[in-house]
């Protein structure tokens, strides 16, 4: 097939996605956009896999994003959809910028659990000072405005969606380009041979940084939209349970491609929704056993099922 | 002066505490360098399991030493079944894979089992406190300080000392040792790795269980213990160094006094006095107190 026709199945996807809002109902809107906000939070984890480091505390970015946002409304009375999600940018970038600094210097079991610590620290500063973020009851998110005015609940769905659509492409895309990017095929040769890479006159730990910034921010950006679309957040986005989530769906996805994030969160947001519902006891549990399974027979992610399709099927 | 026996007191009584949850961590890890991400669900299972032990058998005038029994059979209880199976069915199967999957197993592992935990004992709290108050209190320097946390210390001791005796003067202690030197020498010399590495998992997990049984007394137990305590004593060993258990007892009378007296004079640092000095001691000796520094090769 010519090169010229492959853009195509693109074009039509893109159009199936624009379109979504007049089609599909509010709740399926809903779970889309919040699994494509997550999905971001989920691209910062995978980015830092693929330089083979694990972190179970990237929910700390997530919740800094959604407070920085949260504060930015109580204290600043910001309702600007655009400026809140700066703020949040801006948060995650800055927490990671800093926390890095340290944490950089680390790998394997101790980058991973550092992060949790630090997760864990900001759960107990939301949980503790209670009249700044609201303790357990958290912070309330009025309807943004995007510049737009005369917003009902279900337009205000759509343009969230929207938003979250393209604000993720967008961001999705330079992630992409920065995978293809020298700095990004550092973070994959740190992941087959470290001191190799340090050998070659590269700063190793400059690579790292900024990968962990760059992620950082990504989870800011996700803290916000999901905290937009529910209305309201809590301390429980800081919890370890969301960074294992994160964990989770970027193993069940894969690492092989950005577009991974994107499925493994749909298809997990779509199966909690009414797993969870089933039977609230064994969730955690199916997550539990869904892991064995991926890490003993689908060590590449749900997502290498598709590399694999292609490669049987293809000449 | 009453105050500082007071923050004294309450400060050992933590860094028991601290070094009865992170002694099995450091241990699992400096056999099998292995991070047990399910030690804190261990700890849960332990806890819960000495509680039941407790509210059926024990009646609310029995000896210290029923007690200790019972709480002691939990956590060996506990260990003796998961243990083994989690390191002969899972573990097994990756030692030869990357770090990141082998925490990614343990992880999957402390997800089964909070749920486990939840289907077994529910999610109300479950309350064994009888030895705490039964036991009484005793008199000292002026104040009246509850007993229980002195049999803690005192179990606390009598753990480091056994672990020192049996690392460092049994024939078991030099077999860990050849092990975590050389594993691939050892196997040469007639050493059967995979049973080392089961005994030390499952001894560990046993550590694991203990603390939350010897723990269960004094808190109530409700769902999520498990990760605040992997948490705190991965920062206990972090400080002390991983897989060292001098270390990690080191770490747990530094951050035990350096929290009592965070409540009493600093109350609003109370939570971050740990990660606090974590952090300290990590920007000024990344491999911990204790721990040794380990050469990367090409």
């Amino acid at each position: 097939m010519g090169g010229s026709l492959r853009f195509i199945p693109f074009l039509l996807l893109g159009l199936a996605l624009i379109t979504a809002p007049f089609v599909l109902s509010g709740w399926v809107l809903f779970l889309l956009t919040v699994a494509g906000a997550k999905a971001l939070a989920v691209l910062g984890v995978v980015l830092l896999l693929r330089a083979k480091l694990l972190t179970f505390g990237h929910a700390l970015y997530y919740a800094a994003g959604a407070y920085a946002a949260g504060l930015g409304v109580k204290y600043l009375g910001l309702h600007n959809g655009f400026a809140l999600i700066g703020l949040a940018f801006v948060a995650g970038l800055g927490v990671s910028a800093l926390l890095g600094l340290l944490v950089i210097r680390y790998r394997g079991v101790y980058f991973a659990l550092l992060n949790l610590a630090f997760s864990m620290v900001l759960y107990g500063i939301l949980l503790k000072f209670y009249s700044v973020t609201g303790g357990t009851d958290g912070l309330a998110f009025p309807a943004p405005t995007f510049g737009l005015i005369g917003l009902s609940e279900a337009s205000l769905r759509a343009q969230l969606y929207e938003l979250t659509l393209f604000l993720g492409s967008l961001l999705f895309y330079l992630t992409y380009r920065f995978f293809a990017s020298p700095a990004g095929y550092v973070l994959f040769a740190i992941r087959d041979n470290e001191v190799r890479v340090a050998y070659m006159g590269i700063s190793v730990n400059a690579a790292v940084y900024l990968g962990y910034i760059i992620a950082g921010g990504l989870a800011g950006v996700a803290g916000v939209l999901v905290g937009l679309s529910v209305g309201h957040i809590t301390p429980d986005l800081a919890f370890w349970s969301q960074s294992g989530e994160f964990v989770f769906v970027a193993i069940l996805g894969g690492v092989g491609s950005v577009f991974a994030p994107v499925v493994g969160s749909i298809l997990f947001e779509f199966v909690r929704n009414y797993a969870f519902e089933l039977s609230p006891y064994t969730w955690q549990m199916t997550l539990g056993a869904a892991l064995l399974l991926i890490i003993f027979f689908l060590p590449g992610g749900v997502w290498s099922l598709v590399g694999l399709a292609r490669t049987r099927s293809g000449p | 002066m009453r105050l500082l026996l007071v923050v004294l007191l309450d400060g050992l009584a933590y860094a028991a505490w601290l070094f009865l949850v992170s002694a099995g961590l450091t241990f699992t890890y400096g056999v099998l360098r292995v991070l047990n991400l399910a030690h804190g669900n261990l700890y849960a299972l332990g806890a819960y399991l000495g509680a039941t032990l407790l509210l059926h058998y024990a009646a609310s005038g029995s000896e210290v030493a029923a007690t200790l029994g019972l709480l002691l059979l939990a956590a060996v209880i506990i260990g003796i079944l998961a243990g083994p199976l989690i390191e002969r069915v899972f573990l097994r199967r990756v030692y030869s894979r990357d770090e990141e999957v082998q925490l990614l197993l343990t992880f999957a592992i402390s997800l089964i089992l909070e749920d486990v935990t939840k289907l077994i004992w529910g999610v109300t709290p479950v309350v064994a406190d009888m030895p705490y108050t039964s036991f009484g209190s005793v008199r000292l320097g002026g104040i009246s300080y509850p007993w229980y946390p002195f049999l803690l210390v005192g179990v606390a001791l009598g753990l480091a000392g056994f672990l020192w005796f049996v690392v460092t003067h049994t024939r078991l202690g030099k077999v860990l040792a050849a092990v975590i030197a050389d594993r691939e020498v050892s196997a040469t010399l007639g050493i059967h790795v995979p049973r080392v590495y089961t005994f030390a998992f499952t001894a560990g997990a046993i550590l694991a269980a203990l603390g939350g049984a010897l723990t269960a007394p004094m808190f109530s137990l409700v769902p999520g213990i498990g990760a605040d305590v992997l948490v705190i004593s991965f920062a206990v060993i972090a400080i002390g160094g991983l897989g060292s258990i001098g270390g990690a007892a080191v770490g747990s009378v530094v951050v035990g006094l350096a929290r009592s007296a965070a409540v009493y004079f600093f109350p609003e640092l109370d939570l971050f006095t740990i990660y606090l000095i974590m952090t300290l001691v990590l920007l000024f000796r990344p491999q911990g107190l204790f721990g040794e520094i380990e050469i990367r090769r090409i």
